[in-house]
């Protein structure tokens, strides 16, 4: 109970989590590129996905194989017959007026249906979290507003995104706290890379809607967060709002609300959302697609390698400790980096602790700096500066002794700065460790004349040795190897003990 | 100028004299555009006339002459020169195309219909769009933003819809082959009231891409023509699979098999069924009935075997054609919003709401009423009540009528069941102008090819018989037409000349 964090029972937390299929080289009824970002509005169209008369949609198979992967790795039930339904409504970003979607209310029409995901990541305790439905669905073109939607004069609309292939997964409402969405949602976003269907790392590729009640207390829907990160603070921020009108007694009402997500908070929807008829119906223009058993073994068959046996390989062939091996499979980029490293220096387990430790140390560090949820494209940029030559590299001097891990941090700065090959840096700036003995000789001897008090403290106090190891590699930038100076220092006071000065 | 003798050639005799450079393309086509300018006022099959018409002429005519580079190409080109009627809601790149309605009256579109392509690739030319009922709602084209289109034959009379313009234009001899679109008869019956041919076709083996969506379920491009060679001619070059634009369209080219000269004059061994709840139903006029016995007998000369059968689901007919396809209309139409093309207002200080009102308010009485039922039907709580019972008495209906082509080779009735009506006579009455589409509807509604011959003419009426058959049998279909073209001698004429 308590390792779960603030785990709630009375806390009901569900996702809506939509997902652009971004690997695919076209939108999902017609042959314009998947890829709309960064255009010039209105450009990444055609009169397919324009809504043209006359036109029709056509369906982009790969995408039906996209979605199928993603609800087997959700453990759904594959339905034997996939069949498309029009959900329509009046809007301005749908070129159609209505959006070719599934709907699973006449039919089990869906990709997917009645998946389960275990979460055996809390710490020591797990649960079961169940998926409703996964289903494949066009997304819509994009409103743009003259400043704030309140005060804007006219709204444009750009088609480019209109069309894209969105798969939308729809739990059931399992969660009990906060952080069992996070952990939830970083699993999901590994599934999606390590398919290889989906980057998160793209602005819009990933959307969430969350609904959060407490208790026999209504319902309230949180729709607009646009990134996972934000997931976790828009559940929190809804669940301290919820318990603090209970605990004034104020009933909470069941509505829509927005996630504000520069002031980092809920917001009341403008409008009350009216109660939509989305009259239904099958899209008539796409026959239903039958799927067989052999269709599912085969969609299995060229199913790429998934998180968990990443992981189980990475314990069994590089004899990784289990959480290394998770950090690592956690980020797909972080493992491919991983295993493209251990082709050019094969101690595979210096290797991870670099990336586990230090690479990600520095960018979580930079994350910080960065604080919005832009940050993991910005790591990207990082990332793609540090090849896996760098990490083999790293890790080795550090290994042979050549240079201390505080130096090799150094170096990482400077590889990122640079793109430069740590081996040519640690030249280029003489940070070879300082290992000769003569050359330790004169600084260790000033030190101790320096410190006279100290290093006759250290011939019973061990933490005076420390002081003075401190000191000598202060006066030696750093260079010095450890290891020896602390031999050398102790050699010089048991001399001294010995001739009893 | 062409001669009129000349004018009423049917398509294959004219690609023939102008191979052999007897006939000038460019006067062919300018003598048509005169007629129409002398005829059309009257009957107002027209909406729009293709300016490039008379430029497409004389590059056929140079191709002909051997001015051009193309090497003999023209020769394999079966519809040479052949002024080609379109309907208005068929896409034609750069020519307007209204669907009879003022909502698309300046939508010109960037791209050609699959089946305009491949006529045009055949050598046709598209001479005009024609007059319509808006969006093909109706069965008269009364109902046109561009007024109703007259019966050349009588005047005072209905062309029949929605393919009335082009029916009238054959029948006028404003064009020489033309297209349309059935969803529910619509080629057929304006077929049948214009004395010329109109096929529907099995559902999918003319790709849909470009027509503009009534009822996609049910609706296909239709040929029509005013000789049984013509449509052969026409479906060699339409059909065939469009998988690339269209995922309802079926890949059949090889198995239908279309060489009618060899063909029998005679239907020996055929077995064809009539309908008992149609022959015997009240609503159908006494001179369709004679005409549809006097047919009825001339097959049975031609060595055809005629026995009567019963389709108890027809009674559910009407009710599922009109409740599916007013379902499928109020959605496809709903992307008609003035926002992306199409009749706009202007929208500053307008709400969306109060914006799509405004323009919609610019669809016809009749589509009107269809977007409201089609909307009520799909409604949550009356979804089960209406469309997926309708849903169900459709697969009732069609099974009973692939039962009865299991036993016999086509199913035989009238197109119509009524004479033409005047203008202004039926549409006052929306039950009453439904029901006389039962005839037509099931074979939409079972996906079957089905054709309208012109048979015989009452007090300067026409009236045509219909033929169903089984999926992808067109060539059956073409092969009675061509025994019956002898067969019926001088009861029917071929157009106004
Ligand atoms: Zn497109």
């Amino acid at each position: 109970m308590t390792s779960i964090g603030n785990s709630d029972a009375r806390v009901r937390i569900g996702l809506e989590i939509h997902c652009q299929l971004t690997a695919l080289r076209s939108k999902l009824f017609c042959t314009c590129p998947a890829d709309y970002r960064g255009k010039e509005p209105n450009t990444n169209v055609c009169p397919v996905c324009l809504g043209m008369p006359g036109t029709l949609p056509l369906l982009n198979r790969r995408a039906i194989e996209y979605a199928m992967m993603l609800a087997l790795v959700l453990n759904c039930k594959i339905p034997s017959r996939i069949t498309f339904y029009r959900k329509n409504y009046f809007y301005p970003d749908l070129p159609k007026n209505f959006q070719i979607t599934q709907y699973n209310a006449y039919e089990q029409a869906s990709v997917g249906v009645d998946g389960v995901v275990e979460l055996d990541d809390l710490d020591g305790s797990s649960k079961t979290i169940r998926i409703r439905r996964l289903q494949l669905e066009e997304d819509p073109g994009r409103l743009a507003y003259d400043g704030s939607i309140d005060r804007s004069n006219y709204a444009l609309v750009d088609y480019n995104r209109a069309g894209v292939a969105l798969v939308e997964i729809v739990s059931e409402p399992d969660f009990n706290a906060p952080n069992e969405v996070r952990l939830f949602l970083n699993r999901l976003a590994s599934i999606l890379e390590h398919l290889g269907i989906c980057n998160p790392a793209l602005e819009g590729a990933v959307r969430c809607d969350a609904n959060v009640s407490i208790g026999e207390q209504a319902r309230v829907e949180i729709k607009n967060i646009n990134s996972f990160k934000d997931v976790e603070r828009a559940v929190t921020f809804e669940i301290t709002r919820q318990r603090s009108l209970a605990a004034r007694g104020i009933e909470i009402r069941g509505e829509t609300r927005h996630w504000d997500d520069a002031r980092r908070i809920t917001v009341q929807a403008r409008a009350k959302e009216e109660e939509e008829d989305y009259r239904y119906f099958p899209e008539p223009d796409i026959p239903s697609i039958v799927i067989s058993s052999k269709d599912v073994e085969a969609i299995k068959a060229s199913m790429p390698e998934l998180p968990h046996a990443r992981v189980e390989r990475f314990v069994n062939v590089y004899s990784l400790s289990r959480d290394t091996a998770k950090i690592l499979v956690g980020e797909k980029h972080l493992a491919d980096l991983f295993e493209a490293s251990i082709k050019y220096y094969d101690n595979a387990r210096s290797v991870a602790n670099w990336i586990v430790t230090d690479l990600k140390g520095y960018l979580e560090r930079y994350d910080d700096g960065g604080g919005d949820g832009s940050s993991s494209s910005s790591n990207s940029v990082i990332l793609a500066k540090v090849t896996p030559k760098h990490i083999a590299e790293l890790a080795m001097l550090v290994d042979s002794g050549k240079i201390n891990r505080a130096t090799a941090r150094q170096i990482l700065q400077r590889v990122i700065a640079t793109g430069m090959l740590p081996s040519a840096i640690v030249q280029s700036i003489n940070v070879d460790m300082l290992s000769n003995k003569d050359e330790l000789a004169s600084i260790v001897d000033k030190v101790i004349e320096e410190e006279r008090k100290a290093f006759m403290d250290a011939l019973s106090n061990e933490k005076a040795l420390n002081y003075l190891l401190g000191k000598v590699m202060r006066y030696s930038n750093g260079r010095a190897d450890p290891k020896l100076v602390l031999s050398m220092l102790k050699e010089r006071v048991i001399g001294t003990s010995k001739t009893g000065q | 100028m062409v001669s009129s003798s000349k004018i009423a050639l049917s398509a294959y005799e004219l690609v023939e004299e102008v191979k052999v450079g007897s006939i000038s393309v460019e006067d062919y086509i300018a003598s048509m555009i005169e007629r129409i300018g002398s005829m059309d006022e009257r009957i107002n099959a027209y909406i729009t006339l293709n300016d490039h018409a008379l430029e497409e002429a004389r590059m056929i005519d140079k191709m002909v002459k051997g001015y051009s580079n193309d090497n003999g190409s023209y020769a394999t080109k079966s519809l040479l020169g052949v002024p080609l009627a379109v309907k208005d809601n068929i896409s034609t790149q750069g020519i307007r195309t209204t669907c009879a309605s003022r909502m698309l009256e300046d939508y010109v579109p960037l791209y050609d219909a699959t089946v305009v392509k491949r006529l045009k690739g055949a050598g046709a030319i598209v001479i005009g769009k024609t007059n319509m009922d808006e969006f093909g709602m109706g069965s008269t084209t009364e109902f046109s933003a561009f007024g109703a289109t007259h019966n050349p034959w009588v005047y005072e009379r209905v062309a029949g819809g929605s393919s009335g313009g082009s029916a009238a234009a054959l029948a006028a001899c404003m064009a020489s082959i033309a297209l349309g679109s059935d969803t529910g008869g619509s080629v057929r019956c304006p077929a049948s009231f214009c004395s010329i041919y109109g096929l529907k076709p099995t559902y999918g083996l003319l790709s849909r891409y470009g027509l503009i969506s009534y009822a996609n379920s049910l609706e296909c491009i239709g040929l029509m023509a005013r000789s049984v060679l013509d449509l052969a001619l026409m479906l060699k070059v339409a059909a065939g699979s469009d998988m690339q634009n269209d995922h309802t369209s079926i890949d059949a080219n090889s198995s239908i098999s279309l060489d009618l000269e060899s063909m029998n004059h005679d239907l020996k061994g055929m077995r064809f069924a009539t309908i008992r709840e149609i022959v015997e139903s009240e609503g159908t006029d006494e001179p369709v009935r004679d005409s549809m016995f006097d047919a009825l007998s001339s097959v049975e000369r031609l060595g055809a075997v005629v026995e009567e059968v019963s389709i108890p689901s027809l009674r559910y007919a009407l009710a599922s054609y009109y409740t599916i396809a007013m379902a499928e209309a109020s959605s496809n139409l709903a992307r008609y919003d003035g926002v992306r093309y199409g009749y706009t207002a202007q929208p500053d200080g307008v709400a969306w709401n109060e914006f799509y009102s405004k323009i919609r308010s610019n669809f016809g009485s009749e589509v009107k009423r269809r977007i409201m039922l089609g909307t009520y039907v799909l409604s949550s709580g009356y979804y089960g009540r209406y469309y997926m019972k309708a849903q169900k008495a459709r697969a009732l209906i069609r099974d009973e009528m692939l039962k009865v082509l299991n036993h016999y080779n086509a199913i035989m009735l009238p197109t119509m069941p009524i004479l033409p009506p005047r203008i202004g006579e039926r549409i006052s009455d929306p039950l009453r102008l439904y029901m006389v589409d039962i005839c037509t509807v099931i074979a939409n509604l079972a996906g079957i090819p089905a054709l309208s011959i012109p048979y015989s003419m009452y007090n300067g009426l026409p009236i045509g018989v219909q033929f169903m058959a089984r999926h992808l049998d067109e060539p059956l279909l073409l092969r009675i037409a061509y025994a019956l073209e002898s067969a019926r001698g001088d009861k029917v004429r071929r157009c106004m000349i």
